[in-house]
């Protein structure tokens, strides 16, 4: 090796550290009189599987209501124009990647982008690699769609904060829907998919079920590969079952997949299925769909929403741009945003008008109580970081006259009953039978 | 007890038609060419974009059933035609005679590219094709429900089989394929065109990989990243029948699907890792896979 | 042992600690991580030039990892160069082991039998659901010499520790490649059999160079975990190993230093994709490669040999 050969190799690393740096954007100019602009970094899956069924309702939903909120064309109370008044100016980033890229991705936005605040992640490992990350650069991060009980229960987080409740919450309600619509339950199955959130799902149903129904037991519990989309032997298992209900928290590629198959077979006509998720397949499965199905949304979303004006407004705004109806994960998208608003205004209130630090918004989102479009939203648990909402599930019906999917039979459950109480964590709740659950 | 049994026996025999027609392109790329070609999983994306478009717009207009099947199988073959030679031609063409592994890492490369480009001709959304599944109907066994498409799943596997082994031993052309399986060289000292050999088996590959999605889109939903799982899949079971033997990709599929049907009854617990294991067992005992020939080491 | 080579990489590798501070913080991390990817890809280039690619150096990258974050879990253990040390010799023992069944393959299956086993061990971390299963846990922070880094200086000292090891690594490395056995590397891969017939066993030859890269690959994988703060099964996933071969095809398998540059490229490269073509930079890293392979496919250290060879052939 020669001395010209490790210089070159030695200049070459130096250029390339100087272009680097180069290319790291120069701070933006501050405009003189108005308000400086509001720097949101938004992270979901922009490509991959998770993309069309969590990261591209999420990106639309974000789209149009930024978009909105810079004209100042949002219903009250949020008719501010964008948050408290600045513009906010968003960025795309597109979380598919290992959870190194993810993290290497989260510090550019704060380090070199600058970012105000961080939001979404669709996937629960990374909300927890993520975490501790945004206390040590102390950003403000709001966590859109991942459903872990771990983020604030492993260890209290200053500068997170997620406004959709935990996946604790669809499963315990499901126990409670699934012992409403079949009397005296004995024997149950499950199929859910191999990883953290079908893994966690389950347990908190059969816990639950455990508490409420402690004659009832578990049959068969599957748990096929992630994105499988072939489950001829598990529906196979589940025929030969004597089950009376299946749970399923499968979402959109394998969850209709799983729809074409069972279906096929005759399976949702044996055993009825309760998808907790499945509110994103009902207008296009519309006719494959059977008839008793029963149907969870993550929350009082979409068909399930309250409604009120900006439920109105919010449909109304996201089908004329994409010309279909927005989606659970686009209602999650629309509680964080606005969520984010709320605190952020209330800060700024308090500050008689004048911009508020990280700190201060941190002080108003907890404990913060808010309309969204789908329902209303407390900051109650992980220290007032985490919120709960209420829930519903309902049946499936294909009306024939309007040609419609509808869901019957809704039922709706207060927070207080399928949310772990402020500071008691999520499985011990469970165990120790749910106490202080308020389902009246 | 019996049911659980015969269940066990059809799951695995449905799974098992899914990887070998998922295979057979690969397999037969691999033994012509020696190229383990990663964008296999592309040929299948593909595949099964184009038949849920192509054939969902078919199936809406009401139009009789057998022409759709057809048309999947039309679908199939014309995206395999033309994302085959443009891949072929355009991009291993350059590379041919260099390191096994660049060669691999350029079919990878084309992979990446492709998955973005199904974004870019399709969107991110999801595309399903469900008319074939209902044609198919049911077929009741005691208290076990088998789909008509499985089963007719389970006969075009066959077909299959039997069609690909008849047209490589009996044919001219399938003939002269088969030599250049067994010795790149002597078959070029005889004068076979390798080149052109090459395209046409590239091709073909491609087709199969095509049809692979294409027969599989009316049980999944159609959307990104199919292709990613199915090379692993597609992998193993080569590996384990033998690079460029179709019946050893046959057994291989059975193997693998027997082996995950029992454990998903049985113990699903061991569903994730049925074929790696399978895969590291074979290869133990049979270094290149179950059914290949003896390979003389050349001095 | 002091060659102008090992001064000038040394220079190199002593400039970027000093300059560290100047830099942009994001830039050192990204370079952090950059680099301990760099030394999976070294244990690449050994292999490589033996004309043996395994496609699974995830399993080793994975448990180097999972090694360092299951001591800070369970144990009180924080010492940084201690956690470090464990997780090498955790690798070192799996790759001791698993190379007596995966040294006797060649070629594909080679490349396929380590594949199986990185996708066994993801399997069997993804059903444990102690550990989190797919979302993984959290690594506990490291402490240097019983000093914890505050904040921001965190950054700062992994930066400097990966750059240490980077350097140390780089040097054994290219020491390696001047011993007998390292040299073999290249007839092994031209014609095993006439060094057979020389009276050596190339299997144990392989099998050692397995150890190396194994152990190089767990070091990475355990300074990923410090500097990414979290470990998940997806480290043992075939797109992961399908990742560090990539970054070594970019390398090239004739020059240690070009590793680490390639590895530092790719994760730039990477980083502006995912910034100016949020929904396609598949395309944009699939290009870089197929460019790479056509036009440089000796990859980025062949460059400098270019430069090496224009100027020898300069000289009277």
């Amino acid at each position: 090796m020669t001395y010209r050969r490790k210089w070159a190799q030695s200049a070459l690393v130096a250029l390339a550290a100087l272009l680097a740096a180069g290319t790291a954007p120069a701070p933006a100019q501050q405009p003189a009189a108005p308000p400086q602009p509001i720097k949101i970094g938004i992270v979901t899956f922009l490509t991959g599987p998770a993309a069309a069924p969590f990261g591209v309702p999420g990106r639309n939903a974000a789209e149009v209501l930024i978009e909105a909120l810079n004209k100042g064309k949002v219903p009250a109370p949020y008719n501010k124009v964008g948050i408290g008044g600045a513009k906010i100016e968003v960025k795309y980033v597109d979380e598919a990647g290992a959870t190194a890229n993810t993290v290497t991705e989260y510090r550019n936005l704060v380090q070199r982008d600058k970012m105000d605040v961080v939001l979404g992640y669709v996937s629960s490992g990374n909300c927890l690699a993520i975490a501790p990350v945004a206390d040590e650069l102390k950003t403000l991060t709001v966590f859109d769609v991942c459903g872990t009980p771990r983020i604030f229960e492993e260890k209290p987080r200053k500068y997170i904060f997620r406004v959709n409740p935990t996946a604790t919450m669809d499963n315990v309600a499901a126990a409670h829907y699934v012992l409403r619509k079949i009397k005296n339950l004995r024997l149950y199955s499950g199929i859910n998919q191999n990883y953290a959130w079908g893994q966690d799902s389950w347990r908190d149903f059969k816990l639950a079920l455990g508490v409420l129904a402690p004659k009832a037991k578990s049959d068969k519990v599957l748990f096929p590969k992630l994105f499988s989309g072939e489950y001829g032997a598990e529906i196979s298992t589940l025929l030969t079952s004597k089950s009376q209900v299946i749970h399923s928290s499968f979402f959109d590629g394998d969850l209709e997949a799983f729809i074409y198959q069972s279906t096929a077979r005759g399976l949702p006509k044996r055993i009825p299925i309760i998808f907790t998720t499945g509110e994103t397949s009902i207008f296009r499965l519309a006719k494959t769909i059977t008839e008793g199905t029963m149907i969870g949304a993550r929350g009082p979303h979409a068909m399930l929403a309250h409604e009120t004006a900006l439920t109105k407004w919010f449909r109304q705004v996201y089908s004329d741009r994409f010309s279909q109806l927005p989606v659970y994960p686009s209602y999650h998208m629309a509680q964080s945003l606005f969520g984010l608003k709320a605190a952020w205004e209330k800060a700024q209130a308090k500050k008689g008008g004048a911009r508020p630090t990280t700190d201060e918004v941190i002080a108003a989102f907890e404990g913060l109580e808010f309309p969204t479009p789908s329902t209303t939203v407390r900051m109650l648990n992980g220290k007032g970081h985490q919120g709960v909402t209420d829930t519903a599930y309902g049946t499936f019906h294909y009306n024939k006259k309007t040609r419609q999917p509808e869901l019957v039979d809704v039922v709706y459950y207060p927070a207080g009953c399928v949310n772990p109480p402020p500071d008691v964590d999520s499985v011990t709740w469970i165990k120790g039978g749910m106490k202080g659950a308020k389902c009246k | 007890m019996l049911l659980t049994a015969f269940a066990i026996f059809t799951d695995g025999l449905v799974y098992a038609a899914y990887l070998f027609v998922v295979a057979i392109g690969l397999t037969l790329i691999f033994g012509v060419m020696k190229i383990l070609n990663v964008a296999h999983g592309s040929f299948y994306a593909f595949g099964a974009y184009g038949a849920a478009i192509a054939v969902g717009l078919y199936f809406n207009q009401g139009w009789p059933a057998a022409g759709g099947f057809l048309l999947m199988l039309l679908v199939a073959m014309v995206i395999g035609l033309v994302l085959g030679l443009i891949i072929e031609r355009g991009l291993l063409r350059l590379v041919y005679g260099k390191d096994e592994i660049v060669v691999v890492l350029v079919t990878y490369a084309a992979f990446l590219i492709l998955e973005d480009v199904i974004i870019l001709l399709w969107g991110t959304n999801s595309y399903a094709l469900y008319q074939p599944l209902v044609i198919g109907g049911n077929v009741e066994v005691s208290s076990l429900i088998l789909s008509g498409y499985d089963i007719g799943l389970v006969v075009f596997a066959a077909a299959l089989a039997l069609l690909v082994t008849w047209a490589l031993k009996r044919t001219r052309y399938g003939r002269l394929l088969t030599v250049v399986i067994f010795d790149r060289e002597t078959a070029a000292a005889f004068g076979i065109n390798v080149t052109v050999v090459y395209t046409v088996t590239f091709v073909l590959g491609a087709m199969l990989g095509a049809l692979g999605g294409a027969v599989m889109a009316p049980k999944i939903s159609v959307t990104l990243g199919i292709g990613v799982e199915v090379i692993v899949l597609a992998f193993a079971v080569v590996a384990i029948g033998g690079m460029g033997s179709i019946e050893g990709a046959l057994v291989g599929a059975l193997i693998v699907g027997l082996c995950r049907a029992a454990a998903v009854h049985l113990v699903p617990q061991l569903e994730l890792f049925v074929i790696y294991v399978v895969m590291a067992l074979v290869l133990v005992v049979r270094p290149y896979g179950l059914f290949t020939r003896a390979q003389p080491r050349k001095i | 042992m002091w060659t102008r080579t090992n001064v000038l990489g040394l220079l190199a590798f002593v400039a970027l600690e000093i300059a560290a501070p100047a830099l942009p913080a994001w830039l050192v991390s990204l370079a952090t991580i950059a680099f301990a990817n760099a030394l999976v890809v070294l244990g690449l280039v050994i292999l490589w030039r033996a004309g043996l690619v395994p496609f699974g150096q995830a399993l080793f990258y994975a448990t180097g990892a999972y090694a360092v974050a299951l001591l800070g879990r369970y144990t009180g253990i924080r010492d940084v160069f201690l956690l470090l040390a464990i997780a090498a010799v955790a690798s070192g023992c799996v790759a001791f082991l698993v190379g007596f069944l995966l040294a006797r393959y060649r070629e594909i299956f080679f490349a396929m039998l380590s594949l199986a086993l990185s996708m066994i061990l993801y399997g069997v971390l993804v059903k444990t659901e102690t550990l989190g299963s797919t979302d993984g846990f959290h690594v506990e922070a490291a402490t240097f010499f019983g000093h914890t880094p505050q904040e921001g200086g965190r950054e700062l000292a992994m930066f400097w520790l990966v750059v240490a090891i980077s350097a140390l690594a780089a040097f054994l490395v290219s020491l390696y490649f001047r011993t007998v056995a390292g040299a073999l590397a290249v007839p092994v891969r031209d014609n095993e059999i006439r060094i057979e017939f020389l009276g050596l066993s190339v299997d144990r030859l392989i099998h050692f160079k397995l150890v190396l890269a194994g152990t190089l690959a767990g070091v990475g994988g355990a300074l990923a975990a410090f500097s990414v703060g979290h470990v998940d099964p997806n480290m043992s996933y075939w797109t992961t190993s399908g990742g560090f071969v990539f970054v070594t095809i970019l390398a090239g398998a004739g020059s240690v230093a070009a590793a680490f540059v390639a590895s530092f490229l790719f994760e730039l490269i990477r980083s502006i994709a995912v910034d100016i073509l949020p929904g396609t930079w598949q395309i944009f890293l699939g290009s870089v490669l197929l460019l790479t392979i056509l036009f440089l496919p000796e990859g980025l250290g062949s460059l400098a040999t270019r430069f090496k060879r224009r100027g020898q052939a300069k000289a009277p």
